[in-house]
C-alpha cells in the first residue's frame, strides 16, 4: 500500500512535471516553427536558440497587471481560468506512457492510474474542459467574450459525438476500454490506425476541433471576436488559458498515440512489451511515446500555420452533417465487418484479422477521399442549394 | 423575391478542399527547410544579401584638412539651400582673409536628410553620412556642433550610384 502510494504520487509529479514543461516548449515551439514557414528566425534571443523565451515569458505574465473588468462576475471570473486548465491536465492520468519499470519493490505500471474505465473516464473529464471557455465568455460580461464561449460550447457539444463514434471504434477492436489494454492489443498485431483508418481521420479532425485549433478557433477567431473568450483576460489568467489549451494538445495527441498509433510500443519488435522489464526498456517506450506525441503536436501546428479558419456554417456543417453521419456509418459496417470475420469465417482477433479490416478501409479511405474532393463539403454556403 | 447569389463552377480540382489543403500543407513544410534571410542585426549589420545602399543620407559628417581644420569657408551656401533651415552658421574670417565657421551647428531632428548640404558643398566639406545608429540620452545632444561634425568617422555617403555616370 505505501509502494503504491509513493510510487502513485512519483508518477503524478512526473507526469505533471512533464505536460507542464512540454507545453512551455510547446509555445517556443510553436512560434519558431510558425516563423520557419513563414521564412522567419522566431524567438531566438533569450537563451540558447530561444528555450528560455517560456520562462521569460511567464516571468513577465506574474508580474503583469491584473484587470478585473468592473461589470464582470468576480467569482466565476477568477474561476474560469482554473476550470480551463484542470481537466486538461487530469486526462493525462489514464493515458500509459512507456512500458512498466522495475523496482526493488516490484513493477510500476508507467501510468499514473490504470483505470478500468479508462476511456469513459477520458470522455467524462474533456467535455468538462468546454465549462472553463464559457464560464470565462460569460463572466466577463462581454458581448465578443460571450460569443466565443457559446461557439466553443456548440462547437465542442458538436464535435465531441464524432470524437467519441470515431473512439467506439477502437474500443470495439480492443474489446476493452481500459487505455493499457488498448495499447497491448495493439502490440500484439497491428496499430489500430491501419484496421481503423477512418476512424482515426475523424478522430483526428474532431480532436482539432475540441482544442479548438485552426481551423477550428472560431471560440477565439482575433478577426472576429478581438480574442472571444479571453478577450478581458489578462497576466497570469489569460496565460492559464493558453497553458490549457496546450495542455489539451499535449492531451489529445497522446490520446491519438495511445488509441491509433500504438502507445509507447516499438514497431517492429517484441523486444519492448516483453518482461522481464528494464530500466532500458522504460526509457526506451518512454522516448518512443514522447516521438509520436510530438510527431502529432508538430502536426497541429503545421496545421495551424497552413490553413485558414472556417466560416461558422462550414463548421457546424461538417460536424453535423459529414463526421457525425460518417462515423456512424462507419461505426455500422465495421461492426458487421467485424462479426463477419467472428461468427462467420470465425478468426480470432490477431495479425490476419487487423489487416483483413485494414483492405476494408483502405478502400473506404479511397471512397471518402474521392466523395470529398467531388462533394465540395466545406464550400460556399450557397454551395448545397444550386438548382 | 429571394436573393440569388451568382456561384462560380469551378472544375473539382480547383474547388477540392481536400487537394487544396494538401498543397498548402506541402508548401508550408518545404518553407520549413529554406535558408533564413533575416539579419541578426546587433551582432551583425551588413551581410551578403542585406547592405545599406551608397547612396544612404544619414547624420552629416564635417571633412577636415591635413591641419585637422574643418574644411568649410563658410559660404553659407549651405544653410541657404537647406529645405529644413537646420542648419546655423556664423561666418568669421582670420587676418590673412581665410573665412572660417565661427558657430556651424546641424539641428539633426530638423534634418530632412535631403543631401542638398553636401551637392551644394563647393568645398566637398560637410557631407550627408554612411551611418544610421543615432541614439542619445537628451534631445540637446541632437544639435551637433562643429566639433562633433568633425570628430566623426563614418564614411560619407556617395549621393549617387557610382557605376552610373549620368548621375553624377
Amino acid at each position: 500500500m505505501t509502494f503504491f502510494l509513493v510510487s502513485s504520487i512519483v508518477k503524478m509529479l512526473f507526469v505533471f512535471t512533464m505536460t507542464m514543461v512540454g507545453v512551455a516548449l510547446l509555445t517556443l515551439a510553436e512560434r519558431r516553427i510558425c516563423a520557419w514557414m513563414q521564412d522567419r528566425m522566431g524567438p531566438n534571443r533569450v537563451g540558447p536558440q530561444g528555450l528560455l523565451q517560456p520562462a521569460a515569458d511567464g516571468l513577465k505574465n506574474i508580474f503583469k497587471e491584473e484587470a478585473l473588468p468592473a461589470q464582470a462576475d468576480r467569482t466565476l471570473f477568477m474561476l474560469a481560468p482554473a476550470v480551463a486548465f484542470t481537466p486538461a491536465m487530469l486526462t493525462f492520468a489514464v493515458i500509459p506512457f512507456a512500458a512498466p519499470l522495475p523496482t526493488r519493490w516490484g513493477d510500476v505500471p508507467m501510468v499514473v492510474a490504470d483505470l478500468p474505465v479508462g476511456f469513459l473516464y477520458i470522455l467524462a473529464i474533456t467535455s468538462l474542459g468546454v465549462y472553463g471557455i464559457v464560464l470565462a465568455g460569460w463572466a466577463s460580461n462581454n458581448k465578443y467574450s460571450l460569443l466565443g464561449g457559446l461557439r466553443a460550447s456548440a462547437q465542442m457539444v458538436s464535435y465531441e459525438i464524432a470524437m467519441g463514434m470515431a473512439a467506439v471504434a477502437v474500443l470495439l477492436l480492443a474489446g476493452n476500454v481500459t487505455l493499457s489494454q488498448v495499447v497491448a492489443r495493439q502490440q500484439a498485431a497491428l496499430w489500430f490506425v491501419l484496421p481503423l483508418t477512418i476512424g482515426w481521420i475523424v478522430f483526428l479532425v474532431a480532436a482539432f476541433a475540441e482544442t479548438n485549433r485552426v481551423p477550428f478557433d472560431l471560440p477565439e477567431a482575433e478577426g472576429e471576436l478581438v480574442a472571444g473568450y479571453h478577450t478581458e483576460y489578462s497576466a497570469m489568467k489569460f496565460s492559464m488559458f493558453y497553458i490549457a489549451e496546450y495542455s489539451n494538445m499535449v492531451t489529445a495527441s497522446a490520446l491519438m498515440t495511445s488509441l491509433f498509433f500504438g502507445g509507447w510500443d516499438i514497431p517492429f519488435t517484441t523486444w519492448d512489451e516483453t518482461p522481464p522489464w528494464t530500466v532500458a526498456k522504460t526509457v526506451a517506450t518512454l522516448a518512443m511515446f514522447l516521438a509520436k506525441t510530438g510527431f502529432f503536436l508538430f502536426a497541429y501546428i503545421w496545421v495551424r500555420w497552413t490553413v485558414p479558419r472556417f466560416r461558422y456554417d462550414q463548421l457546424m456543417a461538417l460536424g453535423w452533417k459529414v463526421l457525425l453521419p460518417l462515423s456512424l456509418g462507419y461505426l455500422a459496417l465495421l461492426a458487421t465487418a467485424m462479426w463477419y470475420l467472428h461468427a462467420v469465417l470465425d478468426w480470432a482477433y490477431g495479425a490476419k484479422f487487423a489487416l483483413a479490416l485494414f483492405g476494408l478501409n483502405a478502400v473506404l479511405v479511397v471512397v471518402l477521399a474521392w466523395g470529398v474532393d467531388r462533394g465540395r463539403i466545406v464550400s460556399g454556403s450557397m454551395a448545397g442549394r444550386r438548382a | 423575391m429571394a436573393i440569388t447569389v451568382k456561384v462560380m463552377r469551378r472544375p473539382s480540382g480547383e474547388a477540392s478542399y481536400l487537394r487544396a489543403t494538401l498543397t498548402g500543407m506541402a508548401l508550408t513544410f518545404r518553407h520549413l527547410f529554406r535558408p533564413r534571410v533575416t539579419m541578426q542585426y546587433p551582432e551583425e549589420t551588413s551581410t551578403e544579401q542585406w547592405r545599406m545602399s551608397d547612396r544612404w543620407r544619414g547624420t552629416h559628417r564635417m571633412l577636415t584638412d591635413e591641419q585637422g581644420r574643418a574644411k568649410c569657408v563658410a559660404c553659407g551656401l549651405c544653410p541657404q539651400i537647406c529645405p529644413a533651415n537646420c542648419i546655423k552658421l556664423v561666418p568669421g574670417e582670420d587676418e590673412e582673409g581665410h573665412r572660417y565657421p565661427l558657430i556651424y551647428e546641424i539641428d539633426e531632428f530638423r534634418c530632412i536628410f535631403c543631401g542638398y548640404c553636401q551637392e551644394v558643398c563647393p568645398e566637398e566639406a560637410i557631407h550627408v553620412g554612411w551611418h544610421y545608429e543615432n541614439a542619445e540620452y537628451s534631445r540637446d545632444r541632437f544639435v551637433y556642433d562643429l566639433e562633433r561634425l568633425c570628430a566623426q568617422t563614418h564614411p560619407v555617403s556617395t549621393l549617387w550610384d557610382p557605376s552610373d555616370p549620368r548621375g553624377e
